[in-house]
């Protein structure tokens, strides 16, 4: 490997001003192809829509100024990590200065395309917690060879003297495997972005291709069929090609429009699963191939995943704050869950696990937060109110949309049938959910966690941890009030930021809150009034 | 299917306390400035409406019943929605907690400690300065946490505000 090491970085005795480091030189090769990929459609726009005007140049022209600016940012990028920061000059026409104080990075995510991988580069991107995503706004290195990613990501989150770390064996094997055959990130560990590094990491959970069949259930296959049919449609319509002309699917169309009707519907719901699954279980590949989630002793948890795009997530255990269990509907069905992280600096939920067995996710939940897993622990149902409540708000629903159903019949806009059907459906239907969502309610305080599950659709299951709990929100509504329940929420620094344990009753939900965190709900507490009878 | 959670048996419940309102009332003067800002605000809806009820020939039948009905919600928010909210929204600072009750028809308690506090801001809009009032907003590290009390006395939000920002200096930490 011929690529520029850097200096020895940080050790005890650091130089006042360390020396300025560039990116990788391969960067030279592969960001004017990226930049040209991102700039395609238009180009191609301009070359085909040029009818032999001399417009072909325009592309030509723009193509070179594409890559012009590509080679560019190799020239006008330095970065150097100093004692107390981290920071990145870049910019040709407008020049940036960023610096990052190191003791406010957060985590350091290593990405890399399939083209960073062929030629073993990585870009790293450094994150400081701050709610903001602005572009431009963050630090990210785009590229540095993937052993460079590799120190970069030890030195800015654990800090240790990376120079005594002689180049690991992992670090090293995946820099020369890395532009061999792209079958070659079938191995575990040998992806261009970086495997195990020196001190040998725990695995906490790995791929199963077990897992691959929960992808179908998870609707992303709609979404990736519903991506691709929108780029295909609008390339096609970029290059004027007219679909209805194309010989082959004229003949189709003319094919089905002939054919019953009842068997098109079916024939065409069956392809659409077909499809949708096979979509699902090719998106499942792309984003989860490889998986694994690893805790290195320096503290920090690691989630590497990825077929084509590998992503490597560090996130740093002290800014941990809890997991949430998440079970879609169709997921629950066949007992599969995805494991989040609830962790400050950390908009969301950063994944711990990809859509698997609900088992398996608990056993993450147990890993991650250190046995027995909190998530797991019988919860309390919140009463007879709370279960009132459910069906009210179910029932309420489904009448509203019958109702209209039967005046728009009466009316004359819709036909009798549609009101008849929501009939059959609608009400069983809601009868059903609101069961099922009072089953899910519940919450329990155990001795590290608040835990709290909800939700019937998507039932989402959180732990977290009390002394993460920075705030109250006692939310009573006016019917609420009647019923003498109220929603507690905990409010947190990371993850969705409030987590709800709605409609407890009253006496319970602020007995919950006081022990939840103790101490501050103590000053505005006075026994109740003696209840009446 | 996880089986549902077990009920609570009667004897298990948590000893009889309640959280109680916080002590402090915000200003009277926050009465006339909701009654002005509700008032404005279906004015704007109103005034439009009632035009083309009166200018636009050809209107539908229902259109006056319509806005009849609008114009007596109206009067009704305006006249009881300031009363009923100046009786809700409360507050209260204590050396360690911060604790606001707001809302009428929808109500809220929101209690954070002070010393995960990130900041304290006040704040006038034009209405408010006219009725000498201020918004007092108190953030935490969480985005779903911010304590605002509204309606609150200029002079006694500046000193809160004050107050806050001096022991919230006094607490190491980032405060997540």
């Amino acid at each position: 490997m011929t690529s520029p090491t850097p200096l020895p970085a940080v050790s005890g005795e650091m130089p006042a001003e360390a020396p300025w480091r560039r990116l990788d030189r391969r960067m030279l090769a592969i960001r004017p192809v990226h930049q040209l990929l991102r700039a395609a459609v238009p180009l191609l726009v301009i070359l085909f829509g040029a009818r032999g005007n001399g417009q072909e140049w325009f592309a030509l022209g723009g193509a070179a100024v594409v890559v012009a600016a590509g080679m560019a940012h190799w020239f006008t990028t330095r970065y150097r990590i100093g004692p107390t920061q981290v920071q990145l000059v870049t910019g040709l026409l407008r020049r940036r200065h960023l610096a990052v104080p190191l003791d406010r990075i957060r985590s350091v995510d290593v990405t890399a395309t399939a083209l960073h991988r062929l030629l073993g580069v990585a870009v790293v991107k450094v994150g400081t917690g701050r709610q903001e995503r602005r572009e431009g706004h963050e630090l990210s290195l785009d590229a540095v060879s993937a052993e460079e990613a590799v120190r970069l990501r030890d030195e800015l989150l654990h800090r240790r003297d990376v120079a005594t770390g002689a180049p690991t064996p992992g670090a090293a094997a995946s820099g020369a495997g890395a532009p061999g055959t792209p079958g070659a990130a079938a191995v575990p560990g040998a992806g261009a972005v970086p495997g195990a590094g020196a001190v040998p990491e725990t695995v906490l959970a790995r791929f199963d291709p077990r897992w691959l069949r929960y992808a179908p259930f998870t609707l992303s296959g709609l979404v990736t069929a519903g991506a691709v049919l929108g780029f295909l449609a609008n390339f096609a319509n970029d290059v004027r090609l007219d679909l209805g002309h194309a010989g082959p699917l004229r003949t189709a169309a003319e094919q089905v429009r002939s054919a019953p009707l009842a068997l098109v519907a079916v024939a065409g719901a069956v392809v659409l699963l077909v499809v949708v699954s096979l979509l699902s279980v090719a998106g499942y590949l792309l984003a989860y191939w490889n998986f694994s989630l690893t805790r290195h002793p320096g503290g920090t948890l690691h989630v590497r995943r990825g077929l084509l795009t590998t992503r490597a997530v560090s996130l740093e255990e002290r800014r941990l704050r809890g997991v949430e269990i998440t079970e879609p509907l169709l997921l629950r069905v066949v007992a599969g869950a995805r494991c989040g992280a609830i962790a400050t600096g950390v908009g969301g939920g950063e994944l711990l696990l990809p859509p698997a067995p609900r088992a398996e996710a608990h056993r993450v939940a147990a890993a991650v937060l250190g046995p027995p897993d909190p998530t797991g622990v019988p919860l309390r149902a919140h009463g007879r109110a709370a279960r009132r409540r459910r069906y009210v708000r179910t029932f309420a629903g489904a009448v509203v949309v019958t109702a209209a159903l039967v005046a728009a019949a009466a009316g004359g806009v819709l036909p009798g049938w549609p009101w008849r059907v929501a009939l059959v459906l609608l009400l069983p239907g809601a009868a059903w959910l609101a069961a099922d969502r009072y089953r899910s309610l519940g919450h329990s305080l155990s001795d590290g966690y608040l835990v709290g599950r909800e939700g019937a659709v998507v039932r989402r299951t959180f732990a977290l941890r009390r002394d993460g709990i920075i705030g109250w929100r006692l939310h009573r509504s006016f019917f609420q009030r009647r019923a003498g329940l109220v929603t507690v929420v905990a409010t947190t620094a990371g993850g969705r930021t409030a987590y709800v344990v709605p409609d407890v009753p009253e006496t319970l939900g602020i007995a919950l809150a006081d022990e939840a965190v103790p101490g501050l709900l103590r000053p505005f507490l006075e026994a109740r009034p003696t209840p009446g009878g | 299917m996880t089986p549902p959670p077990a009920e609570t048996p009667p004897d298990r419940m948590p000893p009889a306390v309640t959280l109680r309102p916080p002590r402090h009332l915000v200003s009277p003067r926050a009465i006339p400035y909701w009654t002005t800002r509700a008032a404005a605000g279906w004015l704007v809806l109103l005034v439009p409406a009632l035009v083309v009820t009166l200018v636009v020939p050809g209107r539908p039948r229902w259109l006056p019943w319509a806005l009849g009905a609008a114009a007596l919600v109206a009067v009704v928010h305006v006249l009881v929605m300031p009363q009923w909210r100046y009786r809700v929204h409360r507050w209260e600072v204590t050396p360690d907690a911060v604790y606001t009750q707001s809302g009428w028809l929808d109500q809220e308690r929101r209690i954070a400690p002070v010393s995960r506090i990130q900041t304290v801001d006040t704040e006038r809009g034009p209405l408010e300065q006219l009725f000498r009032l201020a918004k007092v907003t108190v953030t935490t590290a969480s985005a779903a946490g911010p304590l605002e009390i509204h309606g609150l006395d200029h002079t006694t939000a500046l000193r809160m505000a004050d107050e806050l920002t001096a022991t919230t200096q006094a607490t190491p930490g980032d405060a997540t």
